[in-house]
């Protein structure tokens, strides 16, 4: 029993290890979404009123927009290269279960995309002029929200791997699952900055993680299986 | 023995064959229904206190809003036939309930925005129910274009049937969201508990209309799957058998 349990999380630490690594050679493809996160907050107030009371009141809407747009940005290249270059057909044929597999890759998109987006969004909203309460609740919801995100992208991502122009359907599917997320997370931000607890909001989205995580990989794996094989 | 009739299912033909018995009196007979309960609803029934000739929307808006959400489900379910008991059929179900859903869901939209100019003063508000209903518009039209561009038809049917599954997720929420982000829109007037906000004089034709939208919901998915079962299996034998006597038929 523990064997397998070591067994199970090695694999599952081999492929975040790799993919980790992998990204790092190519880091200018992670620092993609950052850098659209920082020029759409600045471009933000130069095309409406920049006062800072109208920027405050759309600043947790608009900072949760914004990183989702910026997570789905690098969504279409997160199983093209393994389907690409075959490594999607070899980790179907090994061993280990595919939805670990998937869990590890979809662990490293996060670590490297969702946590560098919530890590900097403190001083984005600084910029927009957030109220003084909303800080920490926009960084929990948006640590919490865009792994949920992470995994429903990854579906999306993986269902379009095998298509050439997949962009425009990822970005049909992966919308309306994303909404839910959405609302939450800047219902979070929002009653953080009135003053009210967020703990709610942030208890809906760590069930939604919760549910999120049991669902989606095994999904995810389906969803490869049908588009790899064809 | 007694899983023949599911083993039955599975087979395109037998449905093609069975649905056009079927068709036979069923067409009559929903077209005659919708014919009388939007009649009833819509010349008969008593005029509303408050929102006067303007609510009679109701009987083409709110069945096309209860058959859009049944028919998600009823088209997720197909998906997991399919996926589950490897079958065509269910597969080309769901593939028509996706164009069937989608048209009663853009329905739903376009009559409620006509239906709130009159009573809330706007064609669109961003209340929780108009919100769901576009994302389940988006929904179906995901499901639609994934199944169009996949180049492999099998492989477009299961990952439909995954999308559609997973899609499932959102529908509770949308019932939900009613009690969630409760704003302008009114509350639920059917409850099967408790009495009902809705006078009989009105309650029994707005019935009437939804067992009416049911009848015609099946109507318009067999005859769409019909559809699908020729195009699909268009070089089979017992296809172009059926295209031979239809067409000797014609001549005659």
């Amino acid at each position: 029993m523990s064997e397998q349990s070591t067994v199970t999380t090695s694999a599952w630490r081999t492929i975040v290890a790799r993919d980790l690594k992998l990204i790092w050679r190519q880091r200018t493809d992670v620092v993609n979404p950052l850098v659209f996160y920082l020029i759409t907050i600045t471009l933000l107030p130069l095309g409406v009123d920049p006062s800072r009371q109208f920027l405050g009141s759309i600043a947790p809407g608009m900072l949760w927009i914004m990183a989702l747009l910026a997570t789905l940005l690098s969504l279409d290249t997160l199983f093209r290269s393994d389907y690409e270059d075959g490594s999607l057909i070899q980790f179907q044929l090994s061993a280990e279960p595919l939805f670990l597999t998937v869990l590890g890759k979809v662990t490293a998109y996060w670590l490297t995309t969702g946590l560098p987006l919530s890590l900097i969004s403190p001083v984005l909203a600084s910029m927009l002029a957030l109220p003084d309460g909303g800080y920490i609740a926009l960084m929990l919801s948006l640590l919490l929200g865009t792994a949920i995100m992470s995994l429903i992208g990854a579906l999306g991502a993986a269902l379009t791997v095998c298509l050439r122009a997949g962009g425009l359907v990822l970005t049909l599917i992966v919308m309306p699952l994303y909404l839910p997320v959405l609302i939450i997370g800047a219902n979070c931000v929002g009653s953080a900055v009135a003053g009210f607890s967020f703990l709610r909001e942030l208890a809906l989205l760590g069930a939604g993680l919760a549910i999120a995580l049991i669902v989606m990989p095994a999904a995810i794996a389906g969803a490869l299986k049908i588009s790899a094989n064809q | 023995m007694a899983w023949q009739w599911f083993h039955k299912l599975g087979s395109p033909r037998w449905f093609y064959e069975k649905t056009s018995r079927w068709l036979t009196w069923f067409a009559p007979l929903s077209v005659a229904l919708l014919l009388v309960g939007l009649t009833w609803g819509l010349a008969f029934a008593p005029v509303d206190a408050k929102q006067g000739n303007s609510y009679r929307i109701i009987y083409i808006h709110m069945p096309a809003a209860v058959l859009s959400l049944a028919g998600y489900y009823l088209m997720a379910i197909a998906g997991g036939i399919g996926l589950i008991w490897k079958m065509k059929l269910p597969f080309m179900v769901m593939q028509s309930a996706a164009y069937v859903g989608a048209a009663l869901t853009a329905l739903t939209l376009i009559t409620g925005s006509l239906w709130g100019y009159p009573t809330w003063g706007t064609f669109w508000e961003w209340d929780a129910r108009n919100i769901f209903m576009l994302i389940l518009l988006f929904l179906y039209l995901s499901i639609i274009m994934l199944g169009r561009v996949y180049p492999v038809r099998e492989a477009a049917d299961k990952a439909c049937a995954i999308l559609a599954l997973v899609g499932t997720v959102n529908v509770p929420i949308i019932y939900k969201s009613v009690d969630w982000w409760y704003s302008l829109h009114q509350p639920a007037s059917i409850k099967l508990t408790g009495s009902s906000s809705i006078h009989p004089s009105m309650l029994y034709p707005l019935l009437l209309c939804i067992v009416a939208y049911y009848c015609f919901y099946t109507l318009s998915l067999i005859l769409y799957t019909r559809q699908e079962i020729l195009a699909r299996e268009a070089r089979t034998k017992w296809v172009s058998e059926l295209v031979n006597t239809q067409s000797s038929h014609t001549k005659d």
